[in-house]
């Protein structure tokens, strides 16, 4: 158990060693020199060399790879080449707004998409099940930042209940968080149904059903307990598009978190910014893929056994 | 003896009807024949196909510099009305041919990530399936790297990196899409790579190149199809997606991103204009979806019959 965890706790390491070549070699390739960047087309040559110099740009690539990583892991992602302020102070401000918003339409589409699911699967085929499906079907294929746009219509423009723009309480938070949410929920709930359809026909099912437990601690207790373990892995998976729905919403309502630091970076070539948004929220969504990884092996009984020590494994036998 | 005839005729139909019952149907003509019980699969591919040829032959009752691209400002925000179905934009630009032509650039975007990343993906799913161990190791280990990253921030990154044009945005969605579609390739090749047809093959001498492109693929393909599907519906989000952050195409070209990122400025006083390139993504998407599932149930060898 302990092993596995330390296990998986490594095994992200060289993945997020691997991003940040990944990601440092592509906006390698972004043409334009930095040094004009920051000194404008006035400068005279011996400036640019020196800053270029000075900024260690002459080195071949892995050298400067390495020393991005080596400073990096010191908390220096470099300095904005437009502000001149180091990226990570400005990252820090950004990134709580991303995350709240991902994190707060994950445990949405959590607890809507899985009761609905399990609704569904127990009435297969009737009309709660089709509207559910149908309604799912309708929630994958509708891009966030649209599903956004059509809520702010109809509950800030039409209905006046909820704000359309900007942080300032929880009240902002709920149409962007239903917005992110549609995709998640609509896999969950069609992941639960589908799973819930196969636990529901097993034996033991049956066997509780006979021995006379009520319907509901069949379902509850006995069908979705088991049915939950496919469900969990899917939920690393959706956070990561999840964040990405993040990014793109908060465009919608003007969220000042990391979607918009990124675009403004792009729009400016600001290179260091734009390779530490882009890999905070890749890390972001390596850990939490990593936490429900972990979470998957203590709901699940059979990994849970397979990894115990062989000292507790003795006690048992 | 007329009995007797009878029945022997009776008998050769039978048997004739038995032959034919037996004939090995090719595998492409079973998908389509259960395909075709799928009534929300053909709705899907209804859909799309009209779509399709709405979008293509647009040509032919409407210019494209004339009415989705030139500007006409004594036109401006004309509400949906018989001369313009869909209203005008603030350019004065009829909504319905900018929605029709920005159809365009989401199929050929669509077609041309799933070129991009299916060829890619089949090369390294297939070489990590075909030589195992270390290659495979290695192969899947890069391409976990990739998935580290969630979909859209990869093409925004290599948006940011390489510029925004047509070529480089297919470049981007193709890229992105590479992990996941060599993923499934790896998959579907590797229930194949132990069958005998293909010890036979090897038996004979053949090539690896020739095993994987002209033995392995075609068998594993039935996978790999469902998955381009679904990879065409998601580029058609993606690409609306970066769009509209404005990192897409951008103006004066119709996309449907790009015009919602413009609706969305007057979403208070004009919302009309949000409304169409909205349900053009939607119904994309949800006809190749429902494509999609009813091929994966038709393809399903435990739902046959």
């Amino acid at each position: 158990m302990f092993r596995y965890i330390v296990k998986r706790l490594l095994m992200i390491f060289p993945v997020i060693l691997g991003v940040t070549f990944l990601i440092f070699s592509i906006m390698n390739l972004t043409p334009g020199d930095p040094a004009i960047m920051i000194l404008g087309e006035g400068a005279r040559p011996e400036q640019y060399e020196a800053l270029r110099e000075e900024m260690g740009l002459n080195d071949p690539f892995l050298v400067r790879y390495a020393r991005y990583v080596g400073d990096a892991a010191r908390g220096d992602f470099g300095r904005s080449y437009r502000t001149n302020i180091p990226v990570f102070q400005e990252i820090a401000t950004r990134v709580p707004y991303t995350l709240n918003l991902a994190v707060t339409s994950t445990l949405i589409a959590i607890v809507l998409g899985l009761p609905i699911g399990v609704l569904s699967a127990v009435r297969q085929y009737t009309i709660v099940d089709n509207v559910t499906l149908g309604a799912s079907l309708l929630l994958t294929s509708m891009p966030a930042f649209w599903f956004a746009m059509m809520l702010i219509l109809l509950f800030s423009l039409k209905l006046r209940l909820l704000p359309s723009l900007g942080v300032d309480s929880w009240r902002h938070l709920i149409l962007p968080a239903i917005a992110t949410s549609a995709h998640t929920m609509a896999s969950l709930l069609r992941m639960t149904r589908s799973t819930m359809l196969e636990v529901i026909r097993q034996d033991y099912i049956r066997t509780a059903r006979a021995k006379g437990a009520k319907e509901s601690r069949v379902i509850f207790g006995h069908a979705l307990r088991n049915a939950l373990l496919p469900v969990v892995t899917i939920i690393g998976v959706n956070f990561g598009i999840a964040l990405g729905g993040a990014i793109v919403v908060e465009q919608v309502f003007a969220i000042p978190g990391l979607g918009q630091l990124m675009i403004n970076a792009i729009r400016a070539k600001d290179t260091p910014m734009v390779i530490a948004a882009v890999l905070f929220a890749a890390i972001i969504a390596s850990v939490v893929n990593l936490v429900v990884d972990i979470v998957y092996v203590y709901i699940d009984p059979r990994l849970k056994s397979k990894y115990v020590t062989r000292k507790a494994k003795k006690v048992t036998v | 003896m007329t009995t007797g005839s009878g029945t022997a005729a009776v008998g050769r139909v039978a048997a004739a009807k038995k032959i034919r019952q037996y004939k090995k149907k090719s595998q492409m003509r079973t998908i389509w024949l259960r395909l075709k019980k799928n009534r929300l699969a053909m709705l899907g591919l209804v859909l799309f196909a009209a779509m399709a040829i709405v979008v293509l032959s647009a040509d032919l009752f409407m210019d494209y510099e004339e009415d989705a691209v030139a500007q006409n400002l004594s036109m401006r925000f004309r509400p949906p009305s018989g001369e313009h179905l869909l209203g005008t934009d603030q350019f004065g630009r009829d909504v319905l041919a900018r929605v029709i032509y920005g159809g365009r650039i989401s199929l050929f975007v669509g077609m041309a990530t799933i070129c991009v990343s299916l060829t890619a993906g089949a090369i390294i799913g297939a070489s990590a399936a075909y030589y195992g161990g270390r290659v495979d190791n290695i192969l899947m280990r890069i391409m976990d790297v990739f998935l580290a990253v969630p979909n859209i921030l990869m093409a925004i990154t290599l948006v940011a990196a390489l510029g925004t044009s047509l070529f480089n945005l297919v470049l981007a969605m193709g890229i992105s899409q590479i992990p996941r579609m060599s993923r499934i390739v790896r998959s579907s090749v590797l229930g194949i790579i132990g069958q005998e047809y293909i010890e036979a093959a090897r038996a004979c001498g053949t090539g690896d190149a020739r095993i994987i492109f002209r033995h392995i693929l075609p068998n594993a393909m039935g996978p790999i199809l469902v998955q381009a599907t679904q990879t065409v519906a998601r580029s058609v989000i993606t690409i609306a997606s970066l769009s509209f952050i404005g990192l897409g195409i951008s103006e004066p070209t119709p996309e449907w991103g790009s015009m919602l990122s413009e609706a969305k400025g007057q979403l208070r006083y004009r919302p009309y204009l949000a409304v169409a390139p909205g349900v053009a993504i939607v119904m994309a998407v949800m006809s190749l979806t429902l494509l999609g599932d009813g091929l994966r149930d038709a393809m399903d060898p435990r739902l046959k019959n």
